[in-house]
């Protein structure tokens, strides 16, 4: 029997976070749920199928949104997302709204003025018209609510068994005020982490539509367009090094992907999280993390820190940034990792999630 | 649940750390059996904020960890069955068979859902009469409850396309494997609160006095683990070994009395493998015969479905605490997080497949 006394330092340097639990096949043949979990599955299916495949036609990293220069100094941004959420509606929105507004903040997250939408409808034979018709003034609501155009668009209908009611595809252009260059590459060691507001509520407002997963509290999602939040940041005169919404994955896979891109450490104080008692106590029920549930009407900003104060007033200033915060800084140490500090003064990893998150047994 | 933070509280914690720091006077190493203490104590950090003489081994006590591959390729084969809606517990999806997860089962056109408790798989066999649909049972004392009353009420009601696939395990008689075999380290353990809520705190005192081992009955609020924590080394510096109940907000001794009638009423006790140990004579439960027409095994006839662990695989010796995870000649190699040989990679309670992710760290930090 070997000698466990040994170098390797201790239970007390564990952390069990990193792994959703448990862990998926790495080499399967097909497409799982977690390869759109938006976690390392997504990220692996970009590198190792897509990126390849499209070669050379490949002209930037396939990001939530691409910054492209037009003639000699318009900068454009462009975006795509697609939602297949059930259900379709849930406390607080629809998938109407989140079509609208998940391409409108991915727009806004490269500091962009969303201008036109296209709408992209897939839907499955024998849907009601009536279910169509409430999911399509949820699209032109949420699009007039936030000053974009919707100038395009498709249908398709596939048989009843290929499909399982409305799948929306919306795509967008904004423009990119000039002196604005955001990237996830940007962040630095010394720059805040900042956060808009409670983290989880849109996970949480889906979840609890599901049969049996009541959680006492009504939770509404936090579904809302983010440009006008991020002009009154820009407005500061603020050099925003990255903006990132957190959706599926959450704070933790967006935290991840800022930490390995621009390869600095990221150093979170957990008692600092805007966690909401019904997110807590919803995830603390299922056994989920509320760092990895998504969130629809929240942003993340990395900015130096000497404008960290006046950007979190600007963010407090407006109504979608009212209870915004700074949760942590970057740091030079472990770079492309995220450690949180735990409320009692230890510290975990805080790993990008590999597949879906799912509820633990126990 | 306004009343955990009172639990989670900073201030106390602190306190009770001194305490702990107070009272240890030389190397103790203690067990916490359940894997939902694991997460607390990793999710807290608050293994880094106990002296470097209290060493918490992390106990074979994650049902997702120990059910045994077999059970996983029956589970597997049943599912992939025309005609089946496999339910389960959501993170019994993605742990691998021999070849492959129930994700991968549902992506080949296999019915697999996740549900929330077994009494939702009974309600979808009523709503599906033309369907046979099955739970994954799975799991400790805790989720035993559950499980039980559904069968029951599957046969109250007359439900013929309800099944059960049970692989249900019990503590104590792990608890006692672990102190027999020869290379045993644990000199105490923090019992599992939720199993003692359910089952009551009989079976404890004897093993406490057979072992001469401290066995503290805990919560999993960090002051709950912390408090199991100090009494358990207050009985070891005084050289006692009893039982304690430092969870009396959830545990009565005599534990939960219709729960335990009923699991008497549908379960009998069988010898059960965990994956990474091997066999524990009477260490869970199946079907009793009464109910033994629900038994998913017995229906879809996968019982001649046999399975070998990895030859590789040393998480056995790792579950008991013999060796750190990294002296297993394929960790890190053949055996990662996402391409698991054994039960303490698979499951994020493992302390291998924490123990990769620390090592990602070091790495980092080496650069």
């Amino acid at each position: 029997m070997q000698d466990v006394t040994d170098t390797l330092p201790g239970p007390a340097d564990l952390d069990f976070e990193g792994w959703a639990c448990p862990v998926p096949l790495r080499d399967v043949p097909c497409v799982v749920m977690g390869h759109g979990g938006g976690g390392a599955m997504s990220g692996e299916l970009i590198e190792h199928l897509f990126l390849p495949a499209y070669g050379a036609a490949a002209a930037a990293d396939l990001g939530d949104s691409a910054v492209l220069t037009v003639g000699s100094d318009t900068r454009l941004a462009f975006s795509t997302d697609s939602f297949v959420v059930k259900p379709m509606f849930f406390p607080g929105g629809s998938i109407g709204d989140l079509a609208v507004n998940g391409t409108v903040n991915d727009l806004a997250m490269s500091g962009a003025t969303p201008l036109y939408l296209s709408t992209a409808f897939i839907l499955a034979e024998g849907t009601e018209l009536s279910v169509l018709g409430r999911i399509a003034r949820a699209v032109g609501r949420a699009a007039e609510s936030a000053g974009v155009q919707l100038v395009t668009g498709d249908t398709k209908v596939v048989e009843r068994a290929s499909g399982d009611g409305v799948y929306l595809n919306t795509s967008g252009i904004g423009v990119v005020p000039s002196g604005v260059d955001i990237h996830v590459r940007r962040a630095r060691p010394g720059d805040a982490v900042l956060v808009s507001g409670d983290i989880g509520v849109h996970g949480v407002a889906v979840m609890s539509c599901r049969e049996g997963l009541e959680f006492g509290t009504a939770v509404e999602s936090d579904t809302a367009p983010l440009h006008g939040l991020v002009a009154s940041m820009l407005a500061t005169g603020a050099d925003v090094h990255v903006l990132r919404d957190p959706t599926r994955g959450g704070v933790s896979a967006s935290l991840n992907e800022i930490a390995r891109a621009s390869e600095v450490g990221i150093e979170l104080v957990e008692r600092l999280l805007p966690v909401p008692a019904t997110v807590r106590d919803a995830c603390s029920l299922l056994g989920l993390d509320p760092l990895q549930v998504a969130n629809e009407g929240k942003l993340i900003a990395i900015v130096p820190a000497a404008d960290a104060d006046r950007v979190l007033a600007a963010m407090r200033a407006h109504p979608l940034g009212r209870s915004a915060c700074r949760i942590g800084s970057c740091v030079p140490d472990h770079a492309g990792m995220v450690v949180a500090r735990t409320g009692l003064g230890g510290s975990r990893v805080i790993a990008l999630p590999i597949g879906e998150q799912l509820p633990r047994i126990c | 649940m306004k009343y955990l933070d009172e639990f989670s509280d900073s201030d106390l914690a602190k306190k009770l750390i001194d305490q702990i720091h107070a009272a240890t006077t030389r190397k103790w190493a203690m067990m916490e059996v359940c894997g939902g203490q694991t997460h607390s104590i990793i999710r807290h950090g608050i293994d880094q904020l106990l002296p470097d003489s209290v060493e918490m081994i992390h106990g074979p006590g994650c049902p997702v960890c120990v059910t045994p591959l077999e059970t996983i390729d029956r589970a597997l084969a049943i599912a992939a069955r025309p005609g089946v809606i496999f339910c389960s517990f959501g993170d019994m999806l993605r742990v691998p068979g021999s070849s492959q997860d129930l994700f991968s089962v549902r992506s080949a056109g296999g019915d697999v859902r996740v549900v929330y408790s077994p009494l939702d798989a009974l309600k979808l066999a009523r709503e599906n009469p033309d369907r046979e649909v099955v739970f994954f049972g799975i799991g400790f004392e805790t989720t035993a409850p559950a499980n039980a009353m559904t069968v029951y009420q599957a046969k109250q009601l007359g439900v013929r396309n309800f099944s059960l696939l049970v692989s249900h395990v019990l503590v104590p008689p792990a608890i006692a494997a672990i102190m027999e075999s020869s290379t045993c380290r644990v000199q105490a353990f923090l019992a599992a609160g939720h199993v003692c809520s359910v089952m009551g705190t009989a079976e404890y005192p004897s093993l406490a006095r057979k072992y001469k081992v401290p066995i503290v009955v805990t919560g999993f609020e960090p002051l709950d683990i912390l408090e199991g924590i100090r009494r358990t080394v207050l009985q070891l510096e005084a050289g006692r070994h009893e039982l304690e109940n430092a969870y009396p907000r959830a545990v009565r001794a005599e534990g939960n009395v219709p729960a335990m009638k009923m699991l008497a009423d549908v379960f009998e006790v069988t010898d059960r493998t965990w994956r990474g140990i091997g066999e524990i004579p009477r260490s869970g439960w199946r079907l009793s015969e009464r109910y033994r027409e629900f038994d998913a095994e017995q229906r879809f006839d996968v019982t001649d479905i046999h399975t070998s662990e990895s030859s590789l695989c040393r998480s056995g010796e790792v579950l008991q605490g013999l060796i750190k995870p990294h002296l297993c000649e394929a960790f890190g190699k053949e055996c990662t997080p996402r391409n698991p040989l054994g039960a303490t990679m698979v499951s994020s309670e493992g302390a291998c497949a924490a123990y990769y992710t620390h090592r990602r760290l070091e790495l980092v930090d080496a650069k």
